[in-house]
């Protein structure tokens, strides 16, 4: 079995705040190896971005701070390591893109300008050579007549160009991780469809891992290998893409499912999870997700024992007192190398 | 029905393409405004500038009659005598040359020092945050609190005898007339430009505050480029066109500032010049006895004037920093 390429372990980030601390991240664990796409699911505000953001430390400090748990990356500990050592990673081994691919470019600069800033910084070329590998990124994305592209300014080109020459930018320096924040979502669907065909085709190449933060399933279910499901700043269920969406177990899991509108299905109203997200700042007690579950029942274990994540089945990891089997399951690390068979296609109907 | 369907015709009332641009829109965007009072600009600066040569002694006007105190029996604007002459008898052409130029030094003046020091503060403020950020924004704003005038006059009582005395110090002479003259000029520069950065220093901050939660700044972040290049190459490309705008409004504003202080009596000292003193020597010369209109109305067209044309020229080097503007027009 290979080594994860990205390991994060029971990682804790505090907000302070004047009202004492919030905790947008309690005890993640997740894990991404080579060439797999790691899709974090959840509502907002759940803290996918915080994960994601926590990775390459990008939160300012303060007021965010690291309570514990460590993110190793090709063996190291990223949280253990200097600012000048995380800026020759940012970038270079782990790239991220944007949701605003409006505004995630300066305005003030050409396309051309800004991907030959971060190759000159991270591959020391400069000159010819930088431009040459910027205009082949733009090509590799797809962007017609790269050379002139190259002079254009942003607010010359549309949101999903924009969303290439974001890709472009981060894949210029080959990462061996992508983190895409919600790559796709102030897209409209044909050109999210292309985008992520790209991304796919991009990550097919370069054998590059993705971890996809996104809200919505139809993008997990034709992109992920394996999907982590993230409740009130923890993950609640994480699986294969296969098993997560045939059998889901956790009761949040579950409401989402039932949210999607299926195609033909004879419905007037769609499903909904009642109640909202809670406020970090006024958590309930016990399972966070209790105060909305339609398995509460009278005894007080839902509202007093907060679940952790325990391997209720082969490669399945979940938290929640009413799963058969949960009490007697074991806590383990949850770790998939797992790899989707089938390719997008095939479950296109869920995002339908 | 063979007519196309209802409701699809077009109403000839309401042009196609929104509504008609107006016509100081177009000329404003098509740029000729911009190039107009840039030249009229430098045409004025070269009027300021050639006085010494142009109003010599042989020249009629008389440069170095300008405080000859000789009262004239016609001293209506004529052809010779062009702007024609104050109660005094000077040469109003002469005076108002040489007190555009002590404006336009003094405006000049205050916007590069609040360029400078309101651009510093604010970009340190802004990026840094925190107790810095507090701290320099009390500053500015216990700085605010205080009256201008008060802090010109505390300036000047604590500038002007130690330049004074450092200037007659250089010449090798002792406190003359002229060095008083220098250290006053200096000293109002000083006061004004150290009073007008505070505006440019929260202009400049809200600016970097903004600029920098903006999500390419996070993209730059993200692709590893360090802090100071982030600021420099990122931030402050962005915050051109505002400053170029303020430094440009400053411009003005601070020879207005200079005039009222001249007109109160602790500006720039008679009989130096000012556009601002001109002005107000030419309301007190409004008599029921004899009008001298002209002592008003030409410092008064040369500022405005002026002041038009500085406005133009930041208004284009607004857009021509603006590269959505540019391409616009192409």
């Amino acid at each position: 079995m290979p080594e994860p390429l990205l390991q994060v372990r029971d990682l804790n980030v505090a907000f302070e705040t004047s009202r004492g601390d919030v905790r947008p991240v309690r005890d993640v664990n997740l894990a991404i190896y080579p060439g797999q796409t790691l899709a974090v699911v959840g509502e907002s505000g759940c803290g996918k971005s915080v994960t994601a953001m926590s990775i390459l430390q990008l939160l300012p400090k303060p007021p965010a701070k690291y309570l514990s748990g460590q993110i190793f990356f090709q063996g190291r500990d990223l949280l253990q390591l200097g600012e000048s050592e995380m800026r020759s990673i940012r970038g270079k081994d782990i790239a991220m893109i944007f949701q605003e691919p409006m505004t995630s470019l300066n305005p003030v600069y050409t396309i051309g300008d800004q991907i030959i800033e971060a190759v000159t910084l991270h591959q020391g070329k400069s000159g010819r050579a930088a431009s040459t590998i910027a205009e082949a990124a733009l090509a590799d994305v797809g962007i017609a007549d790269p050379a002139r592209r190259l002079g254009e300014y942003p607010h010359q080109m549309s949101g999903g160009m924009r969303q290439r020459v974001m890709i472009a930018m981060a894949l210029s320096c080959q990462p061996k991780l992508l983190i895409a924040d919600e790559p796709t979502t102030a897209l409209d669907v044909t050109i999210q469809a292309q985008i992520l065909e790209l991304l796919r085709k991009l990550q097919k190449e370069r054998n590059m891992a993705i971890m996809l933060i996104t809200h919505d399933l139809g993008v997990v279910a034709e992109n992920a290998d394996s999907v982590a499901v993230m409740y009130a700043s923890r993950v609640v269920e994480t699986a294969t893409v296969e098993e997560l969406f045939d059998h889901p177990v956790h009761p949040y899991t579950e409401g989402l499912f039932k949210s999607i509108p299926k195609l033909g299905a004879d419905r007037h109203r769609l499903d909904t999870i009642p109640g909202t997200v809670p406020n970090p700042q006024r958590f309930p007690g016990g399972c966070k997700f209790h105060p909305r579950c339609h398995r509460m029942q009278g005894d007080q274990t839902c509202s007093s024992v907060e679940p952790n994540l325990r391997e209720v089945k082969q490669k399945h990891w979940a938290s929640c007192h009413r799963i058969d089997g949960y009490q007697t399951a074991a806590v383990t690390v949850p770790s998939i190398s797992h790899k989707r068979q089938v390719t997008a296609g095939a479950a296109t109907e869920v995002s339908a | 029905m063979s007519e196309a369907a209802v409701g699809y015709e077009r109403d000839s009332t309401i042009p196609l393409g929104g509504p008609p641009e107006t016509m100081a829109a177009r000329i404003l965007r098509s740029g000729r405004m911009t190039l107009g009072g840039g030249l009229l600009l430098l045409i004025v600066l070269a009027c300021l500038l050639s006085m010494p040569w142009t109003l010599s002694e042989s020249s009629g006007f008389g440069y170095g009659k300008q405080y000859e105190t000789k009262v004239r029996a016609e001293p209506e604007p004529t052809a010779v005598g062009l702007f024609g002459y104050d109660v005094l008898g000077r040469s109003l052409v002469a005076r108002c040359l040489l007190g555009g130029t002590i404006s336009l030094a003094v405006g000049v003046a205050a916007a590069l020092i609040a360029v400078v020091l309101g651009v510093t503060v604010g970009l340190i403020a802004g990026y840094a945050g925190g107790w810095i950020d507090s701290t320099l924004m009390r500053i500015v704003d216990i700085l605010y609190g205080l009256p201008y005038i008060l802090l010109v006059i505390l300036f000047k009582i604590a500038l002007e005898d130690p330049i004074t005395s450092l200037i007659a110090m250089m010449q090798g002479s002792s406190p003359s007339f002229s060095a008083g003259q220098a250290a006053n000029l200096i000293v109002m520069f000083l006061a004004i430009g150290l009073v007008s950065w505070l505006t440019m220093a929260r202009v400049v901050r809200g600016q970097v505050l903004s600029i920098r939660s903006m999500p390419y700044i996070e993209a730059c972040r993200s692709m590893g480029l360090p802090t100071t290049r982030i600021f420099i190459q990122h931030v402050l490309p962005n915050l051109v066109g505002p400053i170029t705008v303020y430094a440009t409004l400053t411009v003005p504003s601070a020879i207005l500032q200079e005039s009222f202080l001249s007109f109160l009596g602790v500006g720039v000292r008679p009989p130096l010049p000012t556009w601002g003193s001109l002005a107000s020597e030419g309301i007190t010369a409004l008599s029921p006895v004899k009008v001298y209109w002209w002592m008003l109305l030409f410092p008064c067209l040369l500022l405005m004037f002026t002041l038009l044309c500085l406005n133009f020229v930041g208004d284009g080097l607004r857009d021509l920093f603006d590269p959505k503007r540019e391409a616009s027009k192409v």
